[in-house]
Formats: structure tokens, sequence, C-alpha cells
């Protein structure tokens, strides 16, 4: 395999709270984006997903780890040459479309922002084209790029965030949640929209979700964290097809099936951490085949592959 | 399901608009809505196609800008002398809405339970002022009783929880909450408006199998507003679709996931991303829900829908008969029509799940 285009090892992120009290939110998680493919970060709210998300595109300042973006290290200080290729290309597609765009400014000037920060137009005219092929890329008209946000549907507004994070043609986009917010039929429009720019322009995402069954659909490998550890990671056949850790478990038999017949009779299967008696803290990462791995200790994973296979969908 | 069940809510061509600065808002169309004692009805659509409002208008929870235009929900209940009455919610005051109807016999359960929650109030609270406003109960069984209901929706350590504010519970045990206030004053037909939506996958099928359990435990009757389809198949008995403040479907909740007819149902279920297959592009329906500030001629889904017929345009389709449950509106299923199949992607889906099915049945 390449190089990895992003590289996250042993991430924290932690938030004091008061002198006494820290929300350790990522407890040093470990994964990498390969250029072109897209990595599917999933886990309950509270799991630290966004917070990952957040972390590498600097919107915090990570505890400890390190993240190397593109050959250079984007944790720690940032020097200038380093914060200009991360905020060349990397990009982030936001949860909330209704709340991520600025109210008081026209599309053209949401999307234009970057242009005119990095100067990548020369021209007006040229800036104006660049817009407006983008608009059309999202499949909105190059009027709409005199309009405001209110005067758009949420799917339409999503797009808007999408054509934001692609003007500047990055290597990666972070996608946190970025269909939650919509109604079932535009989320696949949505998304289809991201698999074909994807594979126009080879960008890589990093696809931040609670919907499985939607993460499986648009990703090549992925994460599932809990409580700020990555339990559990690999292809999405090995994830899906064979599940090893009791939180995987536990969120694929929660994928609703739209088949009255099974799901009334579908029980999920439930996961407490508390009761369950394992530690995360105390797990190293298994591999357990191809690129399968999972944390927990040598015990925990031995009895967790031994019965494997009964825990099925 | 045997003939003999009894109607408790019955929505009979709800018509209502609302008055905005850009225009009137046709919202509800002609909306007719059955639901019998005991029973689970689903209502499924996009956001804006209608189906919150039909809902609060049978809980009288209208804003002042709306306007019934036609219609009638009748609701039979048996009152206090032990007479069974049946009313038009309608037509009655927001005063008799309040005193008898809202929270004592139809109780509601919202969306979002950050917000549906005083924050300023303990849930032990919340939870008993409805007792105390329906029931004239004494301090001591209002606790007694409310004590028991955070038990039934599995809130562990009901004492020390009964003093907890809201912003001390995780959002699946303020759901849980919620849903005890909706049940303190032992209502019988329970809404559920996107009771699921806020929450993660793994609560959901929790607070689901919840709602579930305590129905059969009280013979309650739920609707459901929801726009997962996978809420849909766990819960329903019926299903109605809904499209641009019209019902284009309803039938039985098999009739809908295996022989759907309209062909705005047909979308839906094929934008459900299927986890047997590794399809490379997910279906989606085009374009967005019409803007009901402009009223639609003909079928309103004739501009997102690729069997479209040229009579779509201009005439809106009745109601087809499919079976004695199964009812569409779409001028596909008139005998003069073309013979129009669903989109093969979704047929081999549909006969997956049908063998899959049969292993139950």
């Amino acid at each position: 395999m390449s190089e990895p285009l992003l590289k996250v090892e042993n991430l924290k992120q932690y938030f004091p709270v008061s002198r006494s009290y820290t929300v350790k939110a990522v407890n040093g998680v470990s994964f990498e984006v390969y250029p072109g493919e897209t990595y599917g970060l999933v886990g309950e709210s509270g799991s630290g997903k966004t917070t990952i998300g957040r972390s590498i595109i600097r919107l915090y300042d990570p505890t400890d780890g390190k993240i190397t973006f593109l050959g250079q290290e984007i944790s720690g200080r940032l020097t200038g040459a380093a914060r200009d290729t991360l905020r060349r290309n990397m990009q982030m597609i936001f949860q909330d479309p209704m709340a991520s765009l600025n109210p008081r400014k026209k599309v053209s000037d949401i999307i234009g922002e970057g242009l005119d920060i990095q100067h990548r137009a020369a021209s007006r005219a040229e800036r104006e084209a660049q817009i407006a092929a983008m608009l059309k890329k999202v499949g909105l008209a190059p009027e709409h790029a005199a309009r405001y946000p209110h005067q758009f549907s949420g799917g339409q507004r999503q797009r808007v965030g999408i054509a934001r994070a692609l003007i500047m043609n990055p290597k990666l986009i972070i996608a946190d949640e970025c269909i939650s917010a919509l109604d079932v039929s535009i989320q696949a429009q949505v998304v289809n929209l991201m698999k074909d720019i994807q594979d126009e322009t080879g960008c890589a995402y990093l696809f931040i979700a609670h919907d499985l069954s939607m993460v499986k659909y648009i990703s090549d490998r992925i994460g599932v964290l809990h409580l700020g550890y990555l339990v559990e990671a690999g292809t999405k056949e090995e994830i899906f097809s064979n599940p090893i850790h009791p939180y995987t478990r536990s969120l694929l038999s929660a994928i609703p099936r739209p088949n009255p017949e099974i799901e009334k009779r579908r029980k999920a299967v439930t996961y407490d951490y508390a009761a369950s008696g394992i530690d995360y803290a105390a797990g190293t990462e298994h591999l357990v085949g191809g690129t399968h791995k999972v944390l927990g200790t040598d015990d925990e994973v031995s009895a967790w592959l031994a019965s494997s296979g009964d825990g099925q969908m | 399901m045997s003939e003999e069940m009894k109607t408790i809510l019955d929505i009979k061509n709800l018509d209502i608009s609302f008055r905005t600065n850009a225009g009137t808002v046709h919202a509800i169309r002609g909306v007719n809505l059955n639901l019998c004692k005991g029973e689970t009805v689903a209502i499924v659509g996009e956001s804006g196609s209608g189906k919150s409002v039909t809902m609060k208008a049978a809980m009288g929870l209208l804003d002042a800008n709306a306007t019934i235009n036609s219609g009638e929900i009748l609701y039979t209940y048996t009152n206090t002398s032990g007479e069974e009455v049946t009313v038009d919610l309608l037509k009655m005051s927001k005063k008799e809405m309040r005193q008898h109807i809202n929270g004592k016999r139809i109780a509601m359960v919202f969306q979002d339970p950050m917000t549906s929650l005083d924050p300023t109030m303990t849930i032990g609270r919340q939870i008993m002022e409805s007792m105390f406003l329906h029931k004239k109960m004494s301090r001591e069984a209002a606790k007694a009783r409310a004590l028991e209901l955070l038990q039934l929706v599995g809130i562990p350590d009901a004492e020390k929880r009964f003093k907890n504010y809201p912003h001390q519970l995780s959002g699946g045990m303020r759901q849980r909450v919620v849903i005890a206030i909706a049940l303190s004053a032992d209502p019988n037909v329970l809404i559920c408006d996107e009771p699921t939506t806020a929450l993660d996958v793994t609560i959901q099928a929790k607070i689901l199998e919840l709602i579930m359990d305590i129905q059969k435990k009280m013979g309650l009757s739920v609707i459901y507003i929801t726009h997962d389809l996978g809420v849909v198949a766990k819960v329903a008995d019926y299903v109605d679709v809904m499209y641009a403040g019209k019902i284009v479907e309803v039938g039985n909740v098999n009739e809908i996931f295996f022989e759907p007819k309209h062909p705005y149902t047909w979308g839906l279920l094929s934008a459900m991303p299927d986890l047997d297959t590794d399809e490379e592009r997910l279906y989606s329906i085009p374009g967005s829900p019409p803007n009901l500030l402009h009223e639609p001629k003909g079928d309103a889904f004739t501009a997102r829908n690729r069997f479209a017929l040229a009579i779509d345009e201009k005439a809106e389709p009745p109601m087809f008969q499919v079976s004695r449950t199964h009812f569409a509106a779409t001028w596909l299923l008139h005998p003069d029509a073309p013979k129009v199949e669903m989109p093969p992607e979704l047929k081999t889906m549909l006969e997956r799940a049908r063998k899959e099915a049969e292993k139950y049945l």
C-alpha cells in the first residue's frame, strides 16, 4: 500500500473542566487514512468521534500523540509551512447545514472565502468562474451564487457546505455527521454526490457518523469508537461479517432493517461497559487477521474470538 | 385483524393551511387516518410533508396562523361515568382540550428530550404534575405512582433519580422520563413524534422496545411520526406514507414493505442502504419535496417521479384499492394505465427480504 495520507498515532484529547476533573474524550487512538479512500469512524454520542475530527483539523490542540499529514507533522506547535499544508489540503463538512453557514453571507462569498484568503483566484472573473463550476459540480445552478443560505432547503445547504470544502481542492475531507440532519431521500443524494466527487477528484474522506448502514455503504475501512477508545478497526467486510468486540456486535445488532418480519422479532444485543468488566485502558491492540484489529486483553480477545459467529445479525 | 376492532381516532378529510408572510401554505390537503384500539400506526414522510401538523391538530396544538378548512377528528373514549362518547377534537375549545384530552387521554412524546423537559424542575415533579392536575391525586399516591412509572420505563435507582434535574441524565434516560410523563395520567392514545431521532441507534432500539412493551401492558394505541423506515418496520401494524400534505399509500406493514405500489414508497425503500448488497450507488429520489406555497397541479410527486404519466400533470390520482387494507394514490394503478413495474433493484431487494421473512413465518 502507498504512503498514508493521514497518520494518527496515539492521539489523546483531554478537556480540563475544573482543577480536579478532566474529561478524557479521546484516549490514545491510532489509525491511518490512505489517499483516495474513505475511512468511517462510528460510535455513539460521546464516544469521541467528532472530537477526533476536530483535533485532526486543529480546531482543538491535541493533548498528546502525533498526527502526520502529507508527510508533515501537524500536531503540537504548527510551523507556518505545516499550517499552510493543513489549511490547503484538509477541509471539513459540518453536521448541521443550518448552523454552519453564515446567514449574512451570500453563497458565493461562503464558497469563495477560501479562495480569497489563499489568493487562489487571479481576478474577479476567475473567482466567479471557479465558484460557478463548483456549484455545478455539487448539483446547484450558478444563479444560486447570489442567494443567501436561508433561501435553500436542507439538502441544498449541505451541498453548499460540500462546495465550500471542495473549492480548495483538498486531499482529505473530514465529513462530520454530514448527512444526519437530512431527510432519508436527500441523504442518498448527498452520499451519491460525495462518491461521485471522490471518483472525480480522488480525495479521501474521514466519514464520521453513527448510522452504520450509511457508513458501510460509503466506507472502505471502518473504525469503531467507544468512550474515546478505538475498540475495533478493519475493512468494512471484516467488521460487518466478523465483528469481534462486544460493543461492535451490539452496534451492528441495533441497525434497523427495512423488513417488518425480522425487525419485529429482533431484540438488540445490549452492551453495558460498566457491567461488562472490560477495562479499555488495560487492553492492547490485537491483530485478528488481515487488517482487522481489536482492542482488549489477551484473555478477552481469545474469549471473543471463541464466541464469534453466534453474535451475528 | 378482526373487523370489530374499535376505532379510537378517526381523522376525516383534514385540510389545513397556514397564513405566512409569503402567502398561504396549504400544508394538509385532505388526510384520512384511522387508529384502532391497541394498534400501532406509523406516519412516514419527509420533513414538511405534514405529518407533525396532522398530529398537532389532534392535540389542539396548532399555531395561531393555522386555519382548518375542513375535516373532523373523531375521538371515541369512555368518560368518567362509564359512557362511550365520540367527540370532534377540532370543535373543542383550547380549554376543553386541556381539561379533558391533552395528557389525560391523548399524550404525546416529543422529538427532542433535551428541550421538552423543564430544566428547572426535578423529574419527579414533572411526572407528578399531570397526576395532580388530571387525577387530583394526593402527594403520596402521586409519588408512589411516579416511582412505579420510572421503574416501568427502565430507570434504575428510581428513588434517587426522582430528585434529579434533567441535565443530570443522559439523552436516552431523558427520553425515558418524557415517556413516563406521557404515561402519567393513563392516556389511551400515545403520539410519538420522532421519539428516537435525537438518540443513538443502540438506545433507539431500547426505547422502541420499551414503548412496545408498555403498549402491550397498558393496551395503548400508538401513533408514530417518523421518517425512518427501520423504526416503522419494527413497531408498526399499519403504515401511512405521507407526501406533500396527502397520504399517498396506506396498508399494513407487510404490504408496504413487501408489495409497495406507490413510486414514492418505492423511492423511500430504495434509498435505504441495504446491508446485504455491495451496490455501488444508492438510489435517490431526485429533486426535493414541493413548496406548498405554490399548490402543485395534478399529482404533487410528478416532478420527482420517473414513472410519471401524462395524466399526473393534469389530475390528482384518487386512492385505488389494492387489497382490503392496502390503498395507494397513484395513476399507475388505474386499469387503463400502462403496466409499470417497480425498479428491478428494488424488486430483487424486496424478494430477498421476503425470503428472509419467510423463515420466520
